[in-house]
């Protein structure tokens, strides 16, 4: 398998503040990393020093003529008369309705506004936007934060089958047990330090709730609410 | 008649090149920064008037000086771009109260399209229409770092230039709409075509023309309403573009293509 992305010894200083500290681990084509850890563990911090917009010591090493893709959280504004296919447009200028079809939505959706779309739907367009160039790569932070539970599931299962038919290496952060337990193949925890990386098949759930949490306290408890109540 | 044609000019260019701008400043929800920049110019002005040289330039010299210290400051701290330019706007407001003549203040003040001559023709159309071409050149990058930073950076969008750019194309049109409505007016020509605009552009691009176009018939009807009526006309420019934010809200309540969905 090639070697999509690795990074060894990343440390993130912001203002005297060590956001990240010796971070460590490598991605192959085609798999899935999930990254976890509890609020202000440094995940987001991870994705921005990746993409070049914090700046970083160590080193961080993209597989030649990589393409990287990123879906934030969520938009900052949507307040703007702009049309998806307007927003699609700033990046690609062909294939729109094919792209919009990948993930599931119907071309009836260029023609509306942004602002008018439902969290469901405006995540969908995010990934649109994202892969309308063909990344190889797929950064995405929370995507479905602010999603609803039934539009949560088809959007995962849409990024795997785009992952398999494109051969996209996904790095997903992610607070859901179900998500990173069904769709990742690693797992990497961080609590502004790297706590855990390794593959997630043998993790217990339980195993996991620590690592995202940071904590091993009342896991049991933790486990019995982040049950997904779909399957 | 001559100077009406001047003026129609003038006021032609930089009224489309407002509106347009100012569909990015309101989208910024920045519709006042505008407003508040315009105080910056005032003692630059009162330099131009006491020294002898247009004062256009001294406006444009002491709003590029303040667009760059607001994008300094922000970069460095974490105050909203409205605290910074509200710091640096009452500054200025106070030097330039301080040493503008009082006989020249209320021009300063008010602005008197009237008056423009040739220089100012020769000034405001180029960089009426580079204020256009620039904006129209950056405009997705403006709309993308709006919709979201993270996005434009990791798209290749140098964020920080994009808003120095952005804040120095503000200031231009700021200097040169002040020989149209003066200093207290500017704002206006750059906020109301686009508030108008807002009512019913449906798509970016229909909303950024409407606003050039607002921009364009709310000075040509201020400045001929002025001619012929012989009110001052940095009013009626700003009467003229209220009275099309009037119309746009009424065509939005009664046309239900016009309606902008709520956001979520």
């Amino acid at each position: 398998m090639d070697e999509a992305l690795s990074v060894s010894g990343l440390c993130v200083k912001v203002q005297g503040r060590t956001l990240l500290d010796g971070v460590g681990f490598s991605a192959k084509k085609g798999e899935t990393m999930a990254i976890v850890g509890p609020n202000g563990s440094g995940k987001t911090t991870l994705f921005r020093a990746l993409l070049g917009i914090v700046p970083y010591t160590g080193e961080v090493k993209w597989g030649s003529g990589k393409k990287i893709g990123y879906v934030p959280q969520s938009l900052i504004s949507t307040d703007l008369p702009i049309s998806v296919e307007e927003f699609l447009r700033f990046k690609c200028k062909a294939g729109l309705d094919r792209c919009i079809g990948y993930v599931g939505l119907h071309k009836d959706v260029l023609g509306q506004q942004l602002g008018s779309l439902s969290g469901g739907q405006l995540q969908r367009v995010l990934i649109a936007w994202v892969i309308v160039d063909n990344p190889d790569i797929l950064l995405m932070d929370e995507p479905t934060s602010g999603v609803d539970i039934g539009s949560e599931e088809p959007i995962y299962q849409k990024v795997t089958q785009l992952k398999k038919s494109m051969g996209m290496t996904v790095l997903l952060i992610s607070h859901n047990l179900h998500v990173v337990m069904h769709y990742s193949d690693h797992l990497l925890a961080l609590n502004r330090r790297q706590t855990f990386y390794g593959p997630t098949s043998g993790l217990s759930s339980s195993r996991i709730l620590g690592l995202m949490y940071g904590s091993t306290s009342g896991i049991k408890g933790l486990e019995r609410h982040s049950r997904r109540p779909f399957r | 008649m001559a100077d009406l044609y001047l003026a129609l000019i003038v006021g032609a260019f930089v009224g489309t090149a407002a509106g347009y701008l100012g569909s990015i400043m309101v989208s910024r929800r920045m519709a006042l920064v505008g407003d508040a920049l315009s105080h910056v110019a005032l003692p630059g002005l009162a330099i131009g008037l006491m020294l002898n040289f247009n004062p256009f330039i001294g406006a444009f010299a002491f709003l590029a000086v303040a667009a760059v210290l607001t994008w300094h400051i922000q970069k460095r701290t974490t105050l909203p771009m409205e605290a910074i330019i509200g710091v640096i706007f009452v500054l200025a407001l106070a030097i330039g109260i301080l040493i503008t003549p009082q006989v020249d203040l209320l021009d300063a003040l008010f602005g008197d399209i009237s008056t423009v001559n040739l220089t100012d023709l020769i000034i405001t159309v180029p960089v009426s229409l580079l204020v256009v071409m620039i904006t129209r050149a950056i405009y997705d990058r403006l709309v993308l770092t709006m919709v979201s930073g993270e996005l434009a950076m990791s798209s290749g969008v140098n964020v920080e230039r994009i808003n120095l750019a952005y804040l120095l194309l503000v200031a231009v049109i700021v200097a040169i709409g002040i020989k149209e409505v003066g200093t207290l007016l500017v704002g206006a020509v750059v906020i109301v075509p686009a508030a108008a605009a807002r009512m019913v552009g449906t798509s970016l691009r229909r909303y950024s023309l409407m606003s050039a176009s607002f921009g364009l018939i709310s000075a040509l009807s201020g400045i001929l309403i002025s001619g012929f009526s012989g009110l001052p006309a940095g009013p009626m420019v700003v009467i003229s573009g209220a009275a099309i934010f009037a119309v746009m809200l009424s065509v939005r309540r009664i046309s239900p293509i016009f309606h902008v969905p709520v956001q979520r």
